[in-house]
């Protein structure tokens, strides 16, 4: 089992780095729509602060949305999603490990990203291991969502759009807790409250998720 | 009586409801029967609300409108879990029939939950003098219900094939109503948060039996009219779904003759 | 073995097979033969477990193809009109994933050399030609251990020598009491035991 978990991690990882344009466009997703942000309401400093991780957390989610869009549709394409469905693992299994993979080329880099946009919204300094700490948490069950939304569109041909439509009104209680513990982060409080949430949150979907994105691909290849 | 005749009944009430014809009958059945009560229902109930019942102490006569609002927003939460009960059983014993309950579900439940959304908005404006209140976490609640919805039928629309609509969409019916619970009270914990002090618990403790008792009865009434629509809706689905088999045809023709 | 029991497949709104029903024993070869359209595609992916009939029934070794444990999956192997290679991968390295994935046999080099491939080794797949990938394919699936081949087309794309291997490992799969099931277009280049006239 833990073989063919490994095996399917270096095959993602590998297929992720020949295509680095795409793991590099939610990155730069990521950076424009936080810094487009000032332009649409103003440079001030206080509102920046005070809005800053709202926009952060915004533009992680929409960015996660969009770097899991395509995890199945290149599989599905050429034929070898075929083969991961007929092959000797559970398909939940293949699929967790996609999503790591997956979670691993885009959401590490979101959380080391994310530290400097904070600073550049004047976030304090102190607030900074919070937030890395809130994304740690939240952008697993992100992952997933995502991967249950592009699994459930993987045969369509206009999936990406219909994605945002399915899965965003299940971000509410990731976007809630996550900017809660920045703002706590911010003011200096103790925010182990809302980390748990988040923590309950991805254990939750990393265990149920995978199994369900594993039925929606067999069910939307039928 | 031992337990295997009960069994092998439950069995075979199982499978008359798998069937077609049979449910197409019984839709036709009780129809008639769930559009009178109701009819009868909503009737005494709102006069009894709107006119018997006492004004609220503080909100006056507006409070009155919780006579549609609470049995909308019960109908559009009631919907969503009937929506994916039934897509799950359709998606688990491959029972084509409750799939087609869950399309029938769809759009019946983001109807109440929209007359949910605005009966909620003109009953704020008295109370809070604004008709949108973003930290009103019941109208969040039903705002985030309705985008599920509206995710479910756009996803429906999106496959040709029926099949394949039925067994994908069921799989997102399933994670949304998993959701659904997680969703609420994350919503109701972040209102708790930012919660203005103008806000009124709708009945509240005030609420007495001369307000109580026309409530449930209007939720009845909401309860049976929902059913009566699911049942013409069911019909007509039932129809389209089958409209190649040999009793529909001869539906059909008989009801030309 | 496999064995179909009145077996009905559609597509969509219309009904591609009705009643089908054969078994398929150790050794034997089943030749899927039939116009465009007749439904050689879906009877394979229904066979893999890939879809399910409308009725009847497919069982591998008594158990339901669609219900097999992963273990057991693992002895069917089928390859589809798409070849399901990985273009940004090389040669090789599909190979390698497909022998780790599926813990397969040891034998990329003698593979390789067989399919004519072996200059190729380290060249993506994307710049591989229609028939190369094809092979490739193959490749992969004689790395499976895997008792049933189901097998959509695969002569598409091949050359002469290409359809020559394919015979001569075919015939190696059977006569080690494996079992394959065909569809073809060309039922003169390959021989089978069983014909199925879709």
């Amino acid at each position: 089992m833990a073989d063919i978990f490994i095996c399917i991690l270096k095959r993602d990882l590998r297929l992720a780095f020949r295509r680095w344009s795409e793991l590099a466009t939610p990155l730069i997703f990521f950076v424009i729509i936080a810094s487009l942000f000032p332009l649409a309401a103003s440079p001030d400093e206080a509102q920046l602060r005070s809005t800053g991780a709202a926009v952060l957390w915004m533009s992680a989610l929409l960015s996660s949305l969009l770097a899991l869009d395509g995890l199945f549709r290149a599989d599905a394409e050429d034929g070898s999603m075929e083969q991961l469905i007929l092959g000797p693992a559970p398909l939940g299994l293949v699929v967790l490990a996609k999503i790591v993979a997956h979670w691993s080329v885009s959401g590490v880099p979101l959380l080391v990203l994310a530290p400097v946009l904070a600073l550049s919204f004047y976030l304090p300094l102190t607030a900074l291991p919070g937030l890395v700490a809130a994304l740690a948490l939240a952008t697993p069950t992100l992952s997933v969502l995502a991967a249950i939304g592009a699994a459930l569109t993987v045969s369509l041909r206009a999936g990406g759009t219909i994605i945002g439509l399915l899965i965003l009104p299940l971000t509410g209680p990731v976007l809630i807790f996550g900017t809660r513990a920045t703002e706590l982060a911010a003011l200096g409080e103790p925010l182990a409250g809302p980390l748990y949430l988040l923590a309950a949150l991805a254990v939750l979907s990393v265990s149920l998720g995978p199994v369900i994105t594993a039925a929606a691909v067999r069910t939307a290849l039928e | 009586m031992s337990a295997v005749p009960i069994r092998s009944r439950l069995w075979r009430a199982f499978h008359q409801l798998g069937s077609p014809p049979y449910v197409y009958r019984l839709a036709g059945r009780l129809a008639p029967w769930l559009g009178t009560m109701s009819c009868v229902l909503l009737a005494v109930g709102a006069f009894w609300g709107l006119v018997l019942a006492p004004p609220d102490y503080l909100q006056g006569d507006s409070f009155r409108i919780i006579y549609i609002h609470v049995p909308s927003a019960y109908l559009s939460m009631g919907g969503y879990v009937l929506m994916a009960v039934a897509a799950a059983i359709g998606y688990i014993w491959r029972m084509k029939l409750a799939h087609g309950v869950a399309v029938c579900v769809a759009p019946l439940g983001a109807w109440f939950t929209a007359l949910a959304l605005i009966t909620g908005g003109i009953w704020g404006k008295p109370t809070w003098g604004t008709y949108w209140e973003w930290g009103d976490a019941r109208l969040m609640f039903e705002l985030l219900l309705l985008f599920l919805f509206i995710g479910y039928m756009v996803l429906r629309m999106s496959f040709d094939e029926r099949d394949k609509a039925d067994r994908v969409s069921a799989l997102l019916a399933v994670v949304g109503v998993v959701n659904v619970p997680i969703i609420h009270y994350s919503v109701e914990w972040w209102t708790t948060l930012h919660q203005g002090p103008t806000l009124i618990r709708e009945g509240g403790p005030s609420i007495t039996m001369d307000m109580l008792i026309p409530l449930l009865i209007m939720l009845a009434g909401f309860s049976l009219f929902f059913g009566w629509l699911l049942c013409k809706r069911l019909q007509g689905e039932i129809l389209r779904r089958e409209s190649r088999t040999r009793w529909v045809r001869n539906l059909a023709a008989e009801a030309a003759a | 073995m496999l064995t179909v029991t009145s077996l009905e497949v559609w597509r969509g709104e219309s009904c591609l097979l009705r009643d089908l029903s054969f078994e398929l024993l150790p050794g034997q070869t089943a030749l899927i033969t039939g116009p465009n359209g007749s439904g050689k595609t879906s009877l394979l992916r229904v066979l893999a477990g890939l879809a399910l009939p409308f009725a009847g029934r497919t069982q591998w070794c008594g158990t339901k193809v669609h219900r097999l444990a992963p273990e057991t999956r693992s002895e069917i192997a089928y390859l589809g009109h798409r070849d399901g290679l990985k273009n940004e991968l090389t040669a090789e390295g599909n190979l390698q994933f497909t022998r780790d994935f599926w813990n397969g046999r040891d034998e990329i080099d003698r593979i390789l050399d067989e399919l004519r491939l072996k200059p190729f080794r380290r060249r993506e797949v994307r710049r591989l030609s229609a028939g190369q990938r094809r092979r490739l394919a193959l490749g992969c699936l004689r790395l499976k251990p895997a008792r049933l081949w189901l097998l959509d087309e695969p002569l598409t794309n091949l050359d002469d020598k290409g359809v020559g291997v394919m015979q001569t490992w075919l015939q190696h799969h059977t006569g080690a009491g494996g079992l394959a099931a065909v569809s073809t277009h060309q039922p003169g280049r390959l021989t089978g035991s069983l014909a199925i006239e879709l």
